[in-house]
């Protein structure tokens, strides 16, 4: 496509990101995607199973990686941040910072880097439960396929990877980047961070060790995570019997998050049902407000509530953690039955909501009093998609970035027709 | 001329300890004849390319086809590219063998040698494939005016594209032309917003590249995309046109709430659903229906009919909301009035909570979780509904003057394989020979009748005339991550038919369904094939003079691609083709052959693997495996250094369901001693991304096993399991059960005849 011959700029390379990328350039576009971490998958790699399918999201994002290397009008930039943004509809000037890998596209992924590195730093990519050398790959699908050195947990003057890297892929002394790039249209798809837990007091994440959030349970419950796919209760590493999902952990509440995450309570479901296929004889209980799972979700809800699953409409107020044993006692209301309820457990899962990534979004962008990102009525050239504009669940984020992808389209000047 | 095949074999990332590569270049040079080999130990780095260029570049080329013993076709593709028009072939020592056996074992070298015996021979068979070069019309048709409609027409024309809009109304605007306001999509969400269609249905009719045909209907629509035939029939008469591809839009309908007289409906005109009381507040002030007086109290009954196994099972996901909306009017127009809303779960998601919230700060209006049981005419001639289940215990009777039932969202979908196996045994209840499929036919029939005459697109398509449904008379895309995906390529359905949906997501939908169509044409005119194996230039050529009309391939493409003539023989369509192989792998005659993936292709690839003889008990067992699932899993067990059988040998194919069942038999009478087919789960919630191909390779394979029997070979040599792509971990297991299993029954009795 010829467009105005300037590219679409797409910041953040989770689902929304990747989706806008590859759907504008296979219509013709030239595309340049933006990504903070060192590979592309956003939350999306970080999820076990997706509901209501159960299947692994791996399936999609090796589709997706491979439209990308199969076409020539993708150029992904990862360790990527965009440092500011001028211009107008179909003529933007962004600068982008490239913060160094260490690593150069000679690297083959070999992994002997790795295998020599005496030292070892916290693996985001498991939520900080696990721990990689400080040569490593973010996770083994990753895209691209190219180790990183995290220089922060070197020890001085440490050279082990270089030296026994054959193909001279590593450069210690790399620097930061800054690239400006000419954009006819900006697509923000910065995604979503999970709301921090540790706020809702009440709740005792962060003090409680058996209280954990839906995020870790998901990469409790995946094969690639720090438990390999075995959910263990972080204060003993025994199997849980029981386990309490609180819904609404910090949303739906005028003191943390005022609106409704969206995805917690398909979420929640779909990791009872984790829970259920590991252990078919743990008592599970999910305290809601309203369960909320909408469309032919509601059939997901309605297998995945007659396996077994205890459902009390209620608000949890406490919980309590008995110190011999470390299991937690959560206090909740029962409305439908208008009385307290105490219900012991061995792990509690907090269904914390979504929080867009809007921090550091360039100027131009309008955020609502939530601080999701907007799209106001008219509005030419800039567009925000997928979980940074409201909180929803992943085909509602491609079907978004796919339409975001259109608008983008008719900034990029003339019609794809003159490809 | 003999083809000219460069091998390049790499020793880099611990292939060159795994295997002896000297011997590997001497097989290429000897046994497999190539015009040129190289070894280097790094061959994705500048001077292993460099090597592979020098013989590219000179006049004529030194080698016409690329072997590229190295890593996974997955790995390093940013540095092995190469011009289109040369064959490429990966052979994968790293993941496959290097990185999963011992080195240097004598058994792991037989591997590394199969596998170059293997690449070498597909490419020696593969020719570089030209696009289909086809005039293609860049037109968008949408079918369908309301909201969806009139979004994907507009933002279609805006990236430039010519539009044709067609409205089986004779005005555009669907249900969204008749309310009063619509749902607060903007902060601070609170306000419910004005209509605004006006403008756009202006702005549509006025369009100079939009065609607007109202009270307009498809008569049929032939072709395929880029060049699809549309007869219309408009209420001037007939009307041709070529459009490239086609977005539906054709919005839902109310649930028919004359089923649900158990809430009262019938009873009274004062119990009305949610769609009349929107008509009303579009027309005027709401009033009682019964004698036009002023409302004092209204019960809204959510998830009337939606929710409920007897009516619609899924949840309608906007009717929390368009109450919630109608409680605003009721009042603007009644400000005393009481409302009460009973509900099983209030749903506004996201921002639209705040909307929630803020009708729950209304003094006056009432929101409790029950059941509503009964509803029932008082003397005076209100309404008393009883309701049980709430939160205060013991059941809750409301005296209303006016009951709402908010009723849910049906598609305006048509099944089109359910239309077309109508009709094929209506076809058969008349000229069928025998009594009994008679018989059968019109109870089929029978239970079918309720599709007569619901076409919406009329495809001159073999397999039915509209998209297939999915579940619920949704054309849904099944993919969570793709939910454009359509089994009808360039056909996108958008908007509330394709799932339930509110106006604002409408938009969106829409928006995102131009864009596929457009992206469709695009790629239709670039040859390209769409999602998944997007950008590929290969299509199948059907040999038809051999064809025996057995109308597997046309029966079994899960794209409606083949048509047929009137003897049965297939008529294809490249544009309508996602060069899956699911034909191929149907075909009895193997007449079906892409110029990079065939029959004969697979079938020399088995014959050129070394079979070795009985007394060395080296087994040997062939493993298909859908490339884009199960052999990722492999890659990555072989990323995690797992272990499994050194006498597997692997064959990737596109798709479980390209498996020609000829294959077997090559393999077995090569003395080959178990087979694995790995491919994607199948049933309800299937994974394979061309829909049916793993489940139909294992219908397949119900029949070679009965062969098998006949034969008196084992049928557990052949075995069929489904791997997701993140079971990895399960993976060399998986294997590993199956060659010990195979070992178990011994040599296969045909090895060395």
């Amino acid at each position: 496509m010829v467009e105005n011959g300037k590219p679409i700029l797409v910041i953040g390379g989770g689902m929304a990101g990747m989706t806008a990328a590859i759907e504008a350039a296979e219509a013709g576009a030239h595309v340049v995607l933006v990504e903070k971490e060192a590979s592309l998958g956003g939350r999306v790699a970080r999820t076990n199973l997706y509901f209501p399918k159960l299947c692994p999201p791996g399936c999609g994002l090796e589709i997706n990686f491979r439209r990308i290397k199969n076409n020539p009008r993708i150029e992904v930039l990862t360790l990527a941040s965009v440092e500011s943004l001028s211009g107008a509809p179909g003529d933007y000037e962004v600068r982008v910072k490239l913060a160094p890998r260490y690593v150069t596209s000679a690297c083959t992924a070999c992994g002997e880097c790795a295998r020599v590195c005496p030292a070892e730093r916290s693996d985001e990519f498991n939520l900080g439960l696990s721990r990689t050398k400080a040569a490593y790959l973010p996770h083994a699908m990753a895209y691209p396929a190219y180790y990183v050195i995290d220089r922060a947990a070197c020890p001085d003057g440490c050279t082990a990877c270089q030296e026994a890297c054959r193909y001279n892929a590593i450069e210690l002394d790399q620097r930061e980047e800054q690239r400006t790039y000419r954009a006819s249209a900006v697509i923000a798809a910065t995604g979503w961070s999970p709301y921090d837990a540790t706020r809702i007091e009440n709740l005792g994440y962060g003090r409680l060790k058996n209280v954990v959030t839906n995020v870790i349970l998901e990469r409790l419950a995946a094969p690639s995570g720090p438990t390999g796919g075995r959910i263990l209760r972080p204060s003993d590493g025994k199997p849980p019997e029981s386990v309490v999902f609180i819904q609404c952990a910090g949303s739906r509440d005028e003191n943390h998050l005022p609106y409704c995450s969206a995805v917690c309570c398909a979420a929640s479901l779909k990791q009872a049902t984790y829970v259920r296929s590991l252990y078919p004889e743990a008592r599970i209980t999910i305290f809601y407000i309203d369960i909320r799972t909408p469309g032919r979700l509601e059939d997901f809800y309605r297998q995945a509530a007659a396996g077994g699953i205890e459902l009390i409409k209620g608000k949890a107020a406490k919980i309590e953690e008995d110190a011999a044993t470390g299991d937690l006692v959560v206090t909740a209301e029962d409305v439908m039955n208008g009385r307290r309820t105490a219900v012991r457990a061995s792990l509690v899962v907090l269904a914390t909501g979504i929080v867009p990534n809007t921090e550091g979004l360039p100027a131009g962008f309008a955020r609502d009093e939530f601080r999701f990102a907007v799209n106001p009525p008219g509005l030419k050239g800039l567009y925000a998609a997928g979980c940074v504009r409201r909180p929803e669940e992943v085909s509602a984020t491609v079907q978004d970035a796919t339409a975001a992808a259109l608008k983008a389209l008719q900034c990029a000047g003339r019609s794809a027709r003159h490809a | 001329m003999p083809e000219k095949i460069g091998v390049y074999i790499c020793a880099g990332c611990g292939i060159g300890e795994a295997v002896d590569t000297a011997k590997l270049a001497k097989l290429a040079t000897g046994e497999l004849k190539a015009a040129s080999v190289q070894v280097h130990p790094y061959l994705c780095g500048p001077e292993g390319l460099a090597l592979i260029r020098q013989d590219l570049d000179g006049e004529p080329r030194k080698v016409d086809k690329i072997v590229l013993a190295a890593c996974s076709p997955r790995a390093k593709t940013e540095a092995f590219v190469f011009p289109s028009e040369l064959v490429v072939e990966r052979v994968n020592l790293r993941e496959h063998v290097a990185w999963c056996q011992p080195p240097g074992d004598e058994d792991t070298q037989m591997m590394a040698e199969d596998y170059l015996r293997m690449g070498v021979t597909k490419a020696q068979k593969a020719k570089a494939p030209a696009p289909a070069a086809e005039a293609v019309s860049r037109k968008i048709m949408v079918v369908g005016g309301g909201i969806a409609g009139l979004t994907a027409a507009l933002e279609a024309a805006a990236a430039g594209y010519e539009v044709l809009l067609i409205e089986k109304e004779p005005r555009l605007g669907g249900f969204l032309a008749s309310v009063r306001k619509r749902f607060p999509g903007q902060p601070p969400y609170i306000e419910l917003a004005a209509d605004g269609l006006k403008a756009r249905i202006e702005e549509a009719l006025y369009h100079p590249k939009i065609r607007v045909l109202t009270s307009t209907r498809i008569a049929r629509t032939d072709g395929q995309p880029g060049q699809f035939d549309v007869t219309l029939a408009t209420a001037e008469g007939e009307l041709a046109d070529r459009v490239g591809a086609i977005v539906m839009a054709t919005g839902w309908k109310p649930y028919d709430a004359t089923r649900l007289s158990h809430l009262g409906y019938g009873l009274s005109p004062d119990v009305i659903t949610g769609v009349e009381l929107e008509r009303m507040a579009a027309q005027g002030p709401i009033r009682r229906p019964s004698d036009g007086k002023p409302v004092s109290d209204v019960v809204f009954v959510q998830c009337a009919g939606s929710r409920d196994p007897e009516h619609l099972p899924y949840c309608s996901s906007v009717c929390c909301l368009a109450t919630l909306k109608q409680t605003r009017y009721i009042r603007e127009d009644s400000p005393e009035a009481k409302i009460y809303v009973i509900y099983k779960d209030i749903r506004t998601p996201g921002q639209y909570e705040r909307f929630y919230r803020a009708a729950q700060d209304d003094a006056l209006n009432f929101f409790t979780k029950g059941e509503v049981t009964r509803v029932e005419t008082l003397s005076d001639g209100r309404l008393a509904v009883t309701v049980t289940g709430t939160p205060l215990g013991a059941d809750l009777v409301i005296h209303a003057d006016l009951v709402v039932l908010a009723t849910g969202m049906v598609p305006n979908s048509a099944d089109g394989p359910a239309i077309r196996e109508l009709k094929d045994n209506q076809l058969k209840v008349l000229h069928s020979d025998s009594a009994a499929q008679r018989a059968e036919a019109a109870r089929r029939v029978e239970e079918l009748k309720h599709h007569e005459n619901t076409e919406i697109l009329n495809l001159g398509y073999r397999q039915g005339p509209d998209l297939p449904v999915l579940k619920y008379g949704f054309p849904d895309s099944h993919f969570i991550c793709f939910p454009y995906e359509t089994r009808r390529t360039a056909i996108y359905a958008a908007g509330a038919v394709r799932a339930p949906m509110d106006g604002a997501r409408a938009e969106e939908d829409a928006a995102g369904a131009a864009l596929k169509a457009i992206q469709a044409v695009e790629m239709a005119a670039r040859g390209e094939a769409v999602h998944p194996r997007a950008g590929d230039l290969s299509y199948p050529d059907f040999f038809l003079q051999r064809c025996t009309q057995c109308k597997r391939c046309t029966e079994e493409c899960p794209f409606g691609t083949l048509n047929e003539d009137a003897k049965g023989t297939p008529q294809f369509n490249v544009l309508r083709c996602r060069r899956c192989g699911i034909c191929m792998g149907a075909c009895p005659e193997r007449i079906i052959n892409f110029p990079n993936y065939s029959v004969d292709m697979i079938a020399a690839m088995i014959k050129s693997i070394e079979v070795p003889e009985e007394f060395e008990e080296k087994p040997r067992i062939l493993v298909f495996m859908c490339e884009n699932d199960a052999y990722p899993a492999l890659d990555l067990a072989g990323y995690h250094r797992r272990r499994y059988s050194t006498y597997v040998r692997v064959i990737p194919l596109r798709c479980l369901g390209s498996l020609n069942i000829v294959w077997i038999a090559d393999a077995l009478s090569r003395g080959i001693d178990g087979i694995l087919l790995l491919g994607c789960k199948f049933g309800e919630n299937y994974q394979c991304h061309f829909v049916s191909g793993s489940e139909l390779a294992n219908r397949r394979m119900t029949n070679v096993k009965e062969t098998l029997d006949r034969l008196r070979l084992e049928s557990e040599r052949l075995r069929l399991a489904e791997v997701a792509i993140n079971e990895y971990d399960r993976l060399p297991a998986l294997i590993d059960e199956f060659a010990s299993h195979v070992a178990e029954l011994g040599p296969n009795p045909y090895k060395g005849f």
